[in-house]
């Protein structure tokens, strides 16, 4: 147990994961420690995603080993992997709300699951997580009413339901005008700070994960390429890492 | 390798070409089943085990069985005119008119009632399974369901299904009334017949195997409807183009399923009330 407590709360080592001939994870390493935001960066298509998916149990890994707070999750069952699911909030590229809840029921939606929430209790809360990310007026809008930056506000506050420990994104500013994407980065800043949380952000905005994350990793072919804060990936000599460097500022 | 390149060009298959697609189609159906059975058991034991999503059963009985019910009585309805005056013309010939209030009674509650109830629900929620799970599957609400720790077995899939199971019965009965009411009317603008002894003259006849049997086998085709079109539904790929297929092959593959079950549940019945 004290091995447990103590470990990092993600560490992945080692992970291969393949779609056909394709090999997508080739023996990927990244460890995580309490309280770090670390921003994956690469080209589209190169297995960010599928990196959050694999962490969260959503898709079988090849091979490799995935530690959530100490315990690993590829040889879990069903039941023990949604208890960990739990301790991890996931907010999805395109927000995945449910088409057919209000806003609010998106949110209380994994709190009538999961807790015993009297049912006031569960509709206060509810408030607080969307005044959180400045959705409180929205209660009873559609998804399909309420902007794509707006989805994701709500799709935050979803994922910070159940009070999780640690935060995946997957792409949380993609598709977004700059001002709502800088806002979007600042509620993420705003977690870390607060809450002390630790996430990892998949995104291609440089900009906005220097102001969010602690260090930057960039992933080429299946592996990480460059590992650290922007500016010591600044100082790379790596082509590659020159390249998307340049092209995405 | 020029040969075969001209061979397939003018369309003469080689011995490769001729043999593949089938191989390919036999061993895609086999994978199909394969997938549909490890998909059933996973649904049924999804359903069996706590906890219970009631409240999604009780939403999705009602946008089932109460949403399709005038559809499923209108089609009972037309069935029980066409009968009628089909029949009543067939019988005039044979004077043998006396017969149609039992003609159009045993027709409808042995065998048109339950497989249009079945071939109607199989097209409108056989669809509607197909394209809302797979519209949630491409937008990654399912994902998403998954990753809150919620199983979407049990919540879509399981609670769709148990609906479909409880639901058919019940929408056939009313296909069997609406068609023996239609089917009174027409013929009673023909042959004025009060609607009591039409009644009378056609559930005369009528035993318990006549009725519970083939109003109870429109359970497994809420069964067959509702597998086929969650799993068609869950495991669409390709965004909005393949929720549109998964809709299609949703409604042709539980209709055709219905169908083939039609035919052994008829002689299962048969058998054991003959």
């Amino acid at each position: 147990m004290d091995s447990k407590s103590n470990a990092e709360p993600i560490m992945i080592d080692n992970l291969y994961k393949r779609f056909g001939d394709h090999t997508v994870l080739n023996g990927i390493t990244l460890h995580v420690k309490h309280g770090e935001t670390v921003a994956v960066l690469g080209r589209s298509g190169i297995g960010k995603s599928v990196l959050l998916k694999l962490i969260i149990g959503l898709q079988p890994s090849d091979a490799g080993s995935v530690k959530i707070d100490g315990q690993e999750i590829t040889s879990l069952n069903f039941q023990q992997l949604n208890e960990v699911r739990k301790r991890i909030g996931f907010l999805f590229q395109q927000a995945a709300l449910y088409d057919s809840l209000t806003v609010e029921e998106n949110v209380a939606f994994p709190l009538s699951r999961h807790t015993n929430m009297p049912v006031a209790d569960r509709a206060k809360r509810v408030k607080e997580l969307l005044a959180g990310v400045g959705m409180e007026q929205d209660l009873e809008k559609m998804p399909s009413e309420i902007s794509g930056g707006m989805q994701k506000r709500v799709g935050l506050a979803r994922a910070l339901a159940l009070d999780p420990r640690i935060l995946l994104f997957d792409e949380p500013t993609a598709g977004l005008d700059p001002i709502t994407a800088a806002e979007i980065g600042k509620l993420i800043l705003e977690l870390k700070q607060k809450r002390q949380m630790t996430a990892i952000v998949v995104t291609h905005d440089i900009r906005g994960a220097k102001t969010f994350s602690d260090r930057m990793v960039l992933i080429h072919e299946g592996n990480i390429l460059a590992d650290g804060p922007l500016s010591d990936l600044q100082k790379s000599k790596h082509p590659f890492v020159i390249q998307f460097l340049r092209d995405s500022s | 390798m020029p040969t075969n390149a001209i061979s397939g060009t003018l369309g003469y298959p080689n011995a490769r070409g001729r043999d593949l697609p089938f191989r390919s189609i036999f061993v895609k159906g086999l994978e199909w089943f394969g997938e549909l059975g490890i998909f059933f058991a996973r649904v049924f034991r999804a359903a069996v085990t706590s906890p219970y999503e009631l409240g999604e059963l009780l939403r999705q009985c009602e946008a089932i069985g109460a949403k399709s019910l005038p559809l499923v009585a209108l089609a009972g309805a037309a069935t029980g005119v066409v009968l009628s005056l089909q029949t009543h013309d067939a019988l005039s010939r044979f004077g043998a008119k006396s017969l149609l209030p039992a003609v159009i009674v045993f027709s409808i509650i042995k065998e048109s009632g339950p497989v249009i109830t079945g071939l109607v629900v199989a097209g409108r929620v056989g669809a509607g399974i197909g394209a809302e799970l797979g519209s949630m599957k491409v937008t990654e609400q399912i994902d998403a369901m998954e990753a809150s720790a919620v199983d979407p077995y049990k919540f879509l899939a399981a609670t769709r299904v148990l609906a479909c199971v409880l639901m058919l019965p019940l929408l056939t009965l009313a296909a069997d009334f609406s068609g023996v009411i239609m089917g009174w009317l027409a013929n009673n603008l023909a042959d004025p017949i009060s609607f009591r002894l039409f009644l009378d003259n056609g559930f005369k006849s009528v035993q318990f195997s006549d009725f519970i049997p083939p109003t109870l086998k429109t359970a497994c085709f809420g069964l067959i409807i509702g597998i086929v079109a969650c799993f068609q539904g869950m495991r669409t790929t390709g965004g909005t183009e393949g929720v549109g297929r998964s809709a299609t092959s949703s409604v042709v593959l539980s209709s055709l399923f219905v169908i083939l079950a039609d035919v052994v549940l008829v002689r299962l019945i048969l058998m054991l009330w003959g």
